[in-house]
């Protein structure tokens, strides 16, 4: 604790909007700022989108229907994709986070590890929900 | 403090009210039980003898005895999702915002629009 003033520390500090380009984060930095995206996505789209669809899709045999009509739309089915991605990346990378916090992989090479398999099995089953949506499946 | 090697457990200078150590617990806590709840309806999906409105609906409102449990169970899932996002959203803020007015603001806009879809999804879920 004596050497504190001698020396200057080095800063790190947060990222600018303008490095956010250029600036190469790690599998699991790319991991960690989508789980916050993808949050934030959900929290704003919760009682604009996500609620009044929950609504039409459980009052009446005709609203129901109504969504289907709805999806349609392509550009319809792209805000589904969103949403679904969304709370699949964050569920995924949520069970990751309560690994790690049970002091599970958190070595380097395992949380790189870790960091890949999320992205791996959340785009996937996006990727079936894509194909179920788009009628592929 | 003695020694620095030692800055935990009974030694460790302990301020504050905990009210951290209290939300990074409770968001994990609601967490598990959005998990818990999320496979519970994939499951409830993929044992459905066809995707259709009525098995739909009954996702949410069966009833066990008297009970309503499919209701209870989505509300219990509403509560934590709501106290998890709280908890996220805020600390967004406390990250990207500095100014106290500006963040007050926001935070108290959050805790509306999460009481508001709270009382939403209630009614929505209350009246099937």
């Amino acid at each position: 604790m004596s050497d504190t003033a001698a020396k200057p520390r080095p800063q790190f500090r947060n990222i600018g909007i303008a490095q956010i380009a250029k600036y190469r984060l790690p599998l699991a930095g790319k991991l960690s700022i989508l789980h916050r995206v993808s949050g934030a996505l959900l929290f704003v789209c919760l009682p604009l989108v996500i609620l009044p669809l929950f609504a039409a899709s459980v009052a009446s045999p005709e609203s129901y229907a109504q969504i289907a009509e709805y999806a349609g739309n392509p550009l319809v089915k792209l805000v589904f994709l969103v949403l679904v991605w969304g709370y699949l990346h964050h569920f995924c990378a949520g069970i990751r986070y309560l690994i790690l916090d049970l002091h599970i992989g958190v070595d380097k090479v395992s949380a790189q590890k870790s960091a890949g398999v999320v992205f791996g099995v959340s785009l996937a089953l996006t990727l079936v929900f894509a194909l179920k949506l788009f009628g592929v499946l | 403090m003695a020694d620095d090697s030692q800055n935990f457990g009974h030694t460790r200078l302990v301020v504050g009210a905990h009210y951290g150590v209290i939300d990074f617990i409770a968001q994990r806590i609601t967490a598990v039980i959005m998990a818990v709840y999320t496979l519970v309806l994939i499951v409830g999906i993929l044992v459905m003898p066809s995707f259709s409105y009525e098995n739909w609906k009954a996702l949410f409102s069966f009833h066990v005895g008297a009970l309503p449990l499919g209701q209870i169970l989505a509300n219990l899932f509403f509560f934590a999702l709501a106290w998890h996002a709280w908890i996220g959203v805020r600390d967004i803020w406390m990250d990207y915002v500095k100014p106290a007015g500006v963040r007050l603001l926001l935070q108290v806009l959050t805790i509306l629009w999460l009481v508001a879809s709270v009382v939403y999804f209630a009614k929505i879920l209350w009246s099937i």
